[in-house]
């Protein structure tokens, strides 16, 4: 209580101005002395710098820009605006947006499972250093090339299909999801893990009694959220790839049987169904927290 | 106090605790099973194909991945293709983000501005957000033809969607406590946004920034194989001709070119946060 | 003649939330006023509607002379000039020097263009200068206010306040982050400045003993109403269990 008595304040050193750092002209600086700030400055420069380089060297081939302009907003308004199904049926559009979806939960499954044993073998506080690091440079190898490559590489040894379409998912799906589970596992209180080591639990126990229940709401909400990105991936690759699903029936709308509307319709299902998506992943996560 | 005492001793509670999350696991890995079960049905999905396929492709791969000489006369270009992709990854990530940061300024709560306009800037943004990447590309080659500007604006409109929600959030999280404080000194909305927002959400999103220009290379891979341009068009060329050695030299300089930018983002986030 | 003067104070958020019913009080220029209450009894819409960073529902606030409702973007600039704001979480710009965060409680005078851009005149950074001097801060000037500790950044807070060459200063819950002996400073920096600079002080606090021991004048407030408003010594127990209604009196009580 007696803490709290007016006392009067330390005498003041008159001399401020030798704190004061000047410029060259003489006028007092106000920015703190920073790595950070130069390096957002250096980052932002050299952005911008090959931004303006990109542009000065890209080869346009004498595209006209304003007809084709002109022309994408006509078409982007034929889209959105009179979207109508000729080549397709709706319950065909259904079916197809289906195989995405399982395409896309299939690569969820089986990239969570694979990244579930990896992230034990790359979280900081429970894995060999060695191990980690050999684990981490595999997974950013994998998560290194593009999705698309892995789906036609595996199209050469199991033909075009749906394998070769969940492999090459799975692949980033997993490495995506190894980084996301280690994060989720290092975050967890270290004191718990001792406790249970200390209290002689095997690995395997201390996996299912302590880091598993302690970490599985974080691990669910990442598992949703590369699904929303499996699920765009699958689109993707059915229309680059061939392999079959709603993004296939893009790619025939739009450059087999060159019809906006048809494009238009489709893109309207897989709008809805993203927003479905979206929707239910808020209200999973939710209800795990 | 007894009441806690009770809660724990009590040995009904504890045991009904670990029935519950039993049966929760139980539920929830018999609807995952059924997932699986169904998805697999729906796309013919063959799991021992699955699994064979992956040693089958190690091999494939270690057979006729490796680059042999007329591989090696083409690396200049394939280093052609793969600088003007990643230079359309840059271009386009910071052009979406500084047309996402000025838009989302509009459009969060610490800015204040106008309900219907920052409802509209959320509603242009999730339209932006959710028409996916290849659709704009299909689109744009109609008029814009197998052209570096069709990708541009494909992963351009997909960009700025996701940014702009991004920014919206991080602007909101980062800097409304000293936003209010700098209204409350007398500062204008404009002078709250340069002494404020920016100095307080700018590390945050150059990290993002730097996100997006690595995940845009992929992107804009897929992209080039739709629309024959860049790398992609250039893999799936090789691809095509079954001309494995050179696609696989492709395949090594995109990894190395990810793997580098990914480690320098690293190395700069740690600095710059 | 009183500085602020609030007739009949009510504000209801979002049509629903009653936050205060008919508040009226004045305050007279270099008064230590302290608004004790429990949390979400109202205390921080008092302080933000002096300052319009929240619009009263009904009734009028007289600051200066001027009736703060009524005020259009150019007026409320003014007002917000001459009322320095504290806040609990000090509400800094962390990744600034702390000579910039001062700074800012210049940006109500300056244009548009010069705040913006952040340029000042050195007679302003010198007055920055002196301000850091008086609350012992000048070793600390150009470091990144991230670096500073929760005393240190509520001290830049004041010094930004007084940057800005205030008749008022409204603090809401100064010192609820801090610990025992950085309170004590800082609730000495206000007495202090309250005393020789003649600056009116608003101070919102949650601790009971504090205000006892610093405020001239203490308002009670419980759900959104005025119960008491009075000298520190004529403050009861009986009265500070009404504020605070529940078992938090009798804890509050006891330290008396």
């Amino acid at each position: 209580m007696s803490e709290f008595v007016i006392t009067e304040q330390a005498p003041i050193s008159l001399d401020i101005s030798k704190y004061m750092h000047r410029t060259r002209d003489g006028k007092i600086k106000t920015a703190a002395k920073s790595k950070s700030g130069l390096a957002i400055k250096t980052t932002m420069f050299v952005l911008l710098t090959l931004t303006i380089y990109g542009f000065l060297t890209f080869d346009y081939k004498d595209i006209d820009m304003a007809k084709a302009v002109v022309g994408t907003w006509s078409n982007i308004k034929v889209v959105f605006g009179q979207p109508m199904l000729t080549y397709n049926t709706f319950p065909g559009a259904l079916n197809a947006l289906l195989v995405t979806f399982s395409l896309g939960a299939l690569a969820t499954i089986f990239g969570a499972i694979i990244a579930f044993f990896g992230a034990l073998l790359c979280a900081k506080n429970i894995a060999n250093p060695t191990v980690a690091n050999v684990t981490k440079s595999f997974v950013a190898f994998i998560r290194a090339v593009p999705t698309i490559l892995w789906v036609l590489i595996f199209t050469i040894s199991a033909g075009l299909g749906s394998v070769a379409a969940v492999i090459g998912l799975t692949f980033h799906s997993a490495g995506y999801l190894v980084k996301a589970y280690a994060e989720s596992i290092e975050e967890m209180d270290a004191g718990t893990i001792e406790a249970l080591k200390a209290s002689g639990a095997s690995f395997w126990q201390t996996v299912f009694q302590a880091i598993l229940p302690s970490s599985i709401s974080r691990m669910t909400a990442w598992t949703f959220l590369r699904f929303e990105i499996n699920f765009a991936n699958a689109l993707a690759v059915g229309a680059a790839a061939g392999v079959g699903g709603i993004g296939f029936d893009l790619f025939m709308a739009g450059n087999h049987y060159f019809d906006l509307r048809e494009l238009g319709f489709i893109t309207y299902v897989v709008v809805v169904a993203v927003i479905l998506l979206e929707m239910l992943a808020t209200r999973i996560k939710a209800t795990v927290r | 106090m007894d009441n806690i005492v009770e809660k724990v001793l009590k040995p009904q509670n504890q045991t009904s605790v670990f029935i519950k999350r039993k049966r929760t696991f139980t539920l929830a890995f018999l609807g995952v099973a059924a997932l699986f079960g169904i998805s697999a049905a729906i796309t013919n999905y063959d799991v021992i194909d699955g699994f064979e396929s992956i040693p089958k492709a190690a091999y494939w791969m270690a057979r006729n991945f490796i680059p042999d000489e007329k591989a090696w006369s083409r690396l200049p270009d394939i280093l052609a293709k793969l600088s003007e992709t990643a230079l359309v990854s840059v271009a386009v990530t910071v052009c979406a983000a500084i047309c996402a940061f000025f838009f989302s300024l509009l459009g969060t709560e610490t800015t204040k501005t106008a309900r219907w306009l920052a409802r509209t800037v959320r509603i242009v943004a999730a339209f932006f957000r959710n028409v996916p990447d290849v659709v704009w590309a299909i689109l744009l080659l109609f008029s814009f033809g197998q052209n570096i500007l069709t990708g541009f604006f494909a992963l351009f409109f997909a960009t700025f969607g996701l940014l702009t929600r991004t920014f919206i959030e991080t602007i909101d999280e980062v800097s409304a406590s000293c936003v209010e404080a700098l209204h409350a000194t007398g500062a204008t909305g404009l002078q709250t946004v340069f002494n404020g927002v920016i100095p307080s959400s700018l590390p945050e999103i150059i990290s993002w920034v730097l996100y997006m220009i690595e995940t845009n290379i992929r992107a804009s891979t897929l992209i080039g194989v739709l629309t024959a341009t860049g790398i992609g068009y250039l893999f799936d060329l090789y691809y095509k001709r079954m001309d494995y050695s050179s696609a696989g030299l492709v395949v090594t300089s995109i990894v190395i070119l990810v793997i580098t930018i990914e480690m320098l983002s690293n190395k700069t986030r740690k600095v710059i946060m | 003649m009183p500085i602020l003067e609030f007739k009949n104070v009510s504000k209801i958020y979002n049509n629903i939330t009653k936050a205060l019913t008919e508040v009226s009080f004045s305050v007279d220029e270099g008064e230590f006023v302290s608004i004790i209450g429990p949390s979400g009894s109202g205390k921080s819409t008092i302080l933000r509607c002096i300052n319009r960073l929240v619009d009263v529902t009904q009734g009028s606030i007289i600051f200066d002379g001027h009736d703060v409702n009524r005020a259009d973007k150019k007026e409320i600039r003014q007002l917000r000039k001459k009322a320095g704001m504290i806040f609990q979480h000090y509400n800094l710009v962390n990744r600034l020097s702390v000579i910039e965060n001062v700074l800012h409680g210049r940006l109500g005078y300056k244009s548009v263009i010069a705040g913006a851009i952040g340029r000042y005149t050195e007679e302003e950074k010198e007055k920055a200068f002196q301000i850091l001097a008086k609350l012992g801060l000048t070793e600390q000037a150009y470091k990144r206010c991230d670096e500073l500790s929760g005393g240190q950044k509520q001290r830049v807070g004041i010094a930004r306040s007084l940057m800005q060459e205030p008749r008022l200063i409204l603090c809401d819950e100064p010192i609820a982050s801090l610990d025992p002996s950085s309170s004590k400073i800082i609730m000495d920096h206000l007495s202090i400045i309250n005393e020789t600079m003649r600056i009116t002080c608003i101070v919102n606090l949650h601790q009971v003993d504090v205000a006892l021991r610093y405020a001239k004048r203490i308002i009670g407030i419980t759900a959104g109403q005025i119960v008491y408003d009075g000298p520190p010594d004529e403050l009861t127990k009986v009265m500070i269990y009404e504020i605070y209604q529940s078992d938090e009196g009798e804890l509050i009580t006891d330290v008396r």
